[in-house]
């Protein structure tokens, strides 16, 4: 993409790292001070990102019948959704949901690139978080490097004290709004101020402090450089469709300075070397070289690059969200012959269908039956032939309750012995119990046969699981 | 963690492999370095506090600082599972067969529980989940699971079964009637209808067998009417067993022995429990 890369011959080595030389790479051996500019996508930005992570400080306040209304609670092995009670036993809705969120992830990512990245991403909305304290107490970026080489003195120290009790204060919010989706908020508060959480709670409180402190403070743009594995996924994603912050080149190159005189050098392009860009940039990259590891795509670029050009009576879009095949000239393809976009938003609806019949058809009541293996059978001294079965009936419901045993099909005459008296199911448990079907050997046919069981509650009957097993017999 | 300096400004070793390969003598990373002690340390400390260095003095050794054995630690684990069991084990341990099988949660205890010691004690002859099993002359030991019962099959029956043994025993009649009659009685039993036959009165069957052929459960006798079989239910089955009787005494006599579990070889608790367990297998009858 870098038009300036000097061309060699092919097949060298070398020119595999042409390109990387013209490239800075910040290992973190500068910190990266960004300009905040007012503009659209710093908007949208800041919208986006509360949008999405103010939940997650409130949410689990919610309540919802006397309990937390969201609430994974570990220690019960239970999940809580408003009036919804998901067992481990229907977990498996959440790989389908995990499963909506990484195509999804995949999804935005083929059509408009880094998107999470960009807007939403945690790392990048806390990083926007704690930079914008550190604007508001130190000052612009000059400001905030000046500070950096100066020498210690009370100024120093009173401003930087501020910062990292406002930095660690968030910190601290964030471990506690965590911990909070898994134990109930009100009492997790309680525990805490009067010191009394256990051990896992204070490990978990410490690792997101740590973690928030140290991932947003100073590591920054470092964690998308060299630590998330997304943003190296997420660049495979993309090709010559996909939208995304682009400088056009076509249109900026050759790049340079305005004269005194406002009057540019003739064939100069729209780009005046303002640098704009670059000093907006969170992560520091000159999008100038094109679509690349560091960018996240927020479109903070676009922000200042619209401003100078305005200034200099210039149409904006210089950096504008476009494509490479848009800028190479070629003709836009639609949304339905992109079949990467395809694939993925089938997935999406096949796994969204998953939850939706998950949770319509969740039940109150789960039942499991397993035929005894050995023997199949046993020969009664009657000459009838019984049958074993292992029970297992999960209840669901908030209440204790006994169940009543039927069975459709299987042997004529067969009687179900053992659960005479109907069997106590506690809610949330699961019990088991075994059940004998003794049959007349003159009505067995066939040696296996399918026999429906039908567990139900004993005073309500519309709460019912029911399990197809087999009856055997001895080989006609 | 970048290293800031230039790594070829500093000078080799002076020593040159294959005309240019040198050897930099450059520091390792800091980072590594601390790595290094610090596992260094972790050495010292893991090595003082665990069992480590054996002495040539009487096959002892430097028993650690930790006091850490691993029989001790197997026991603090055994403990876990006591402790589940131990309030399990505490209430059946004064309680009779039959209210263990009364109270539900005992029950399913047992049957939880009870596989390992049926296992190890019972399945050899009776076969795992007391289906049984067969020698050359039929079937060895009887099948558990079914509802017939030579000695009874209450919960009071079957524990007195696995605590005291039981040993059944019928007379060789080979001597005593001739084939035809054998044949006869052979035939008979294997119909299901010994008393379709005088010889079944006449010949004294009925002593052990009762007058209706379904046997005695004081002694044991087999019910003769029913589809169980306890050896064979061939006619040449039938005609061996009355020929050559059960523990007879003679070499080619069936044999037919329940050793006795009480008394040192099983506690008194885990033949209860035994006996709840064979008894929910599904052939376990009221009181």
């Amino acid at each position: 993409m870098n038009q300036q890369v000097e061309k060699k011959e092919p097949g060298e080595v070398t020119t595999l790292y042409n390109e990387f030389e013209t490239w800075t790479v910040n290992t973190g051996g500068q910190t990266i001070h960004a300009k905040r500019m007012p503009g659209f996508f710093r908007t949208f930005k800041d919208r986006a990102q509360l949008a999405l992570w103010l939940p997650f400080f409130l949410l689990p306040y919610l309540r919802w019948n006397g309990k937390q209304a969201i609430l994974f609670d570990i220690d019960h092995n239970q999940f809580h959704f408003f009036s919804l009670t998901v067992l481990p036993q229907d977990i498996w809705m959440l790989s389908l949901v995990l499963l909506v969120a990484a195509m999804t992830l995949f999804a935005v990512t083929s059509v408009a690139s880094r998107v999470w990245c960009g807007y939403f991403c945690f790392q990048t909305a806390w990083t926007d978080w704690f930079t914008w304290i550190e604007d508001k107490i130190e000052g612009n970026p000059t400001a905030r490097r000046k500070l950096d080489s100066a020498p210690w003195n009370f100024d120093k120290l009173r401003k930087r004290v501020i910062k990292h009790t406002l930095w660690a204060l968030i910190a601290l919010l964030t471990g506690i709004s965590f911990s909070i989706w898994f134990v109930d908020a009100f009492d997790y508060w309680n525990k805490l101020v009067n010191f009394q959480l256990p051990t896992v709670g204070w490990v978990v409180i410490t690792m997101f402090f740590f973690g928030t402190y140290i991932l947003a403070g100073f590591l920054r743009e470092q964690t998308c450089f060299w630590l998330c594995p997304y943003a190296r996924i997420q660049g495979v994603m993309t090709d010559s469709q996909t939208i995304l912050p682009t400088y056009d080149y076509t249109r900026g190159e050759p790049r340079g300075k305005i004269r005194k005189g406002g009057e540019a050098v003739a064939q100069q392009g729209d780009c005046i070397d303002c640098f704009q860009c670059v000093q907006v940039c969170p992560t520091g990259v000159d999008i100038r070289n094109g679509q690349q590891l560091g960018c996240i795509t927020c479109g903070l670029c676009i922000d200042a690059c619209d401003v100078v050009m305005d200034k200099i009576n210039k149409p904006r879009g210089l950096i504008r969200y476009a494509s490479l095949d848009e800028l190479s000239g070629k003709p836009a393809k639609k949304m339905y012959q992109h079949p990467r976009t395809l694939v993925y938003l089938s997935i999406i609806l096949i796994a969204l269908a998953g939850i939706v019949w998950g949770l319509t058809h969740m039940g109150s009541m789960t039942l499991k039956i397993m035929h005894e293996r050995q023997p199949l059978y046993v020969q009664m001294s009657d000459g009838s032939i019984q049958n074993k079965f292992d029970f297992k009936v999960l209840n669901k419901t908030d209440k204790d309750f006994r169940v009543k045993v039927t069975a459709e099909g299987g042997v004529k005459d067969q009687v179900i012995i053992g659960v005479e008296q109907n069997p106590m199911t506690h809610h949330g448990r699961q019990a088991s119990f075994t059940v004998f079907v003794k049959a007349p050997s003159a009505n067995i046919v066939d040696d296996v046969v399918p026999i429906r069981f039908r567990v139900e509650q004993e005073d309500d009957p519309n709460v019912f699981a029911e399990y197809t097993s087999q009856f055997y017999g001895p080989k006609k | 963690m970048s290293d800031k300096h230039d790594a070829s400004s500093v000078p080799t070793t002076g020593h040159v492999w294959d005309d240019d390969l040198g050897d930099y003598i450059n520091q390792p990373p800091k980072w590594w370095m601390l790595g290094l002690t610090a596992s260094a340390i972790w050495c010292v400390v893991y090595f003082l506090y665990y069992p480590s260095i054996p002495l040539s003095n009487g096959g002892t050794w430097f028993k650690g600082l930790g006091g850490w054995t691993a029989i001790t630690e197997m026991e603090a684990d055994k403990s876990v599972v006591d402790e589940v069991r131990g309030k399990y084990e505490a209430k059946l341990k004064d309680m009779t067969p039959a209210a263990i099988l009364a109270d539900s949660e005992l029950t399913e205890y047992v049957t939880r529980s009870g596989k390992v010691l049926f296992g190890d004690n019972c399945a050899a002859c009776h076969g795992q989940n007391g289906v049984g099993t067969h020698d050359k002359f039929g079937l060895f030991a009887p099948i558990l699971n079914d509802d017939d019962w030579l000695f009874g099959g209450t919960i009071d029956a079957i524990h007195e079964t696995i605590a005291g043994g039981r040993q059944g025993m019928m007379m060789a009649h080979a001597d005593m009637l001739s084939e035809a009659e054998i044949d006869t009685l052979a035939n008979a039993v294997a119909a299901g209808k010994p008393t379709s036959t005088p010889l079944f009165a006449e010949k004294g069957c009925t002593a052990c067998h009762g007058e209706d052929g379904k046997g005695m459960q004081a002694m044991g006798s087999a019910n003769l009417t029913d589809s169980v079989w306890r050896f064979d239910s061939s006619v040449e089955g039938i005609k061996y067993t009355i020929k050559h009787g059960v523990n007879a005494g003679t070499p080619e006599t069936r044999v037919a022995v329940m050793p006795a579990f009480q008394g040192g070889k099983l506690s008194d608790a885990e033949i209860k429990k035994l006996a709840v367990y064979v008894y929910k297998f599904g052939g376990g009858q009221a009181q």
